[in-house]
């Protein structure tokens, strides 16, 4: 598993968006916290989500913070990736990973 | 046959209308990763029209995507993305020479090959500069995986050192030239986007000249000018009726072994039934007989 680079951020507030902000954390662990408009219906699927898609990239010892305005499955996902993409200044993008 | 009336404008960055584009049923959505989207969002564009390609709401939809030129940063990273995702035509942008689309061509190929899919993603050249307007009969022949080329009015002016007008004369030569040049090829040939969302009757206006020119679509910016644009496209009542007789006059005659018949004294050849026969599928298209809308 690999940490981070650095903070990093991706996606925006707007209606079926997200922005997602991310930063390494010195424990092995996956930590997410979430706001959503459809928290009470969708909270732990977008949670699985996060750290499936997290795992996937071989990533732990991250924070993930999510605002969710209503977002789709994939637009959380691309959010993500991004996110940690940039958090490593990672040119060489693994699509199987994606 | 693949109606293509339609090309809807995407920006790539723009997640509400990635995610609702295939709503309002365009013949194409074109995701822009070009000229719409951010320097500091083109990695985030680009991941996620990546997803919106592989989402089954894009399934049963074309889809296309404008990328970034392979001269710069972005555009073979553009190009591994949405290939592997699967888009059915790349949008060349600022399509000059035919050098431009062979070495577009190459790029796709390898990327194809390396992921090893069937798949034959076609090419859209985007003709945007005099240069390309010169150029477009090789350009349009140049490659088989081309299946149209489209003109990109806003830098055309811009190199012709003029500005659009309602009256489009500055577009004149250009629109002649691709349409020509596209007709010669056997390929679509699409007219630019009209800016001015909010004037209505000058899209209306344009829509029928670019028709009636012989254009097989336009570019649209604004999912209120599709419907607007289908229905301008429709064949009218009267030319199905006309069509539907050509055609069954056209059967009689070949029953009895005549070469030409006539209709209301006039001479139906070969030409004209194939005009028919091109009503009577757009009009199936358009949902007139029972098609797809």
């Amino acid at each position: 598993m690999n940490k981070i680079k650095k903070r990093a951020y991706a996606g925006t507030l707007e209606s079926s968006d997200a922005f997602i902000e991310i930063e390494p954390i010195e424990e092995d662990e996956i930590r997410i916290e979430l706001q959503s408009s459809v928290e009470e219906m969708y909270g732990d699927d977008i949670r699985d989500l996060i750290a499936k898609v997290i795992k996937e990239m071989d990533i732990s010892y991250i924070s993930v913070r999510v605002q969710d305005k209503g977002a789709l499955d994939y637009v959380i996902k691309a959010r993500l990736q991004a996110a940690i993409l940039r958090a490593n200044d990672d040119k060489k993008i693994k699509w199987d990973k994606l | 046959m693949k109606l293509r009336r339609s090309m809807l404008f995407v920006p790539g960055s723009n997640t509400s209308m990635v995610c609702n584009a295939f709503v309002y049923r365009p013949d194409t959505v074109m995701f822009d990763l070009e000229d719409s989207v951010a320097i500091e969002e083109k990695d985030s564009a680009r991941l996620m029209v990546y997803h919106a390609l592989q989402h089954f709401t894009y399934e049963d939809i074309e889809t296309a995507v404008r990328v970034n030129p392979l001269h710069s940063i972005y555009g073979l990273l553009d190009l591994e993305a949405v290939i592997r995702a699967g888009v059915d035509i790349i949008r060349l942008p600022k399509t000059d020479t035919v050098e431009d689309v062979l070495q577009m061509q190459e790029v796709i190929e390898k990327i194809e090959f390396k992921i090893g899919t069937d798949k034959r993603t076609k090419l859209l050249a985007a003709i945007e500069s005099a240069q390309g307007v010169v150029n477009a009969v090789d350009i349009a022949r140049c490659s088989d995986r081309l299946m149209g080329i489209a003109l990109g009015a806003e830098d055309f002016v811009r190199d012709l050192h003029t500005q659009r007008t309602k009256a489009g004369s500055e577009l004149m030569v250009a629109r002649a030239q691709i349409l020509l040049a596209a007709r010669a090829a056997k390929i679509h040939a699409f007219d630019s986007v009209f800016s001015d969302v909010r004037d209505k009757e000058g899209f209306v206006k344009e829509a029928n000249y670019i028709k009636d020119l012989g254009f097989d679509g336009k570019s649209l910016i604004n999912p209120n000018q599709i419907s607007v644009l289908h229905k301008i496209f429709a064949p009218s009542g009267d030319d199905v009726e006309w069509a539907l007789d050509v055609i069954e006059a056209s059967d009689n005659a070949k029953e009895k072994g005549l070469g030409v018949v006539s209709i209301d004294g006039k001479m139906v050849d070969a030409p004209v039934i194939a005009r028919a026969q091109w009503t009577l599928e757009l009009a199936k298209a358009s949902g007139m007989l029972g098609g797809d809308e």
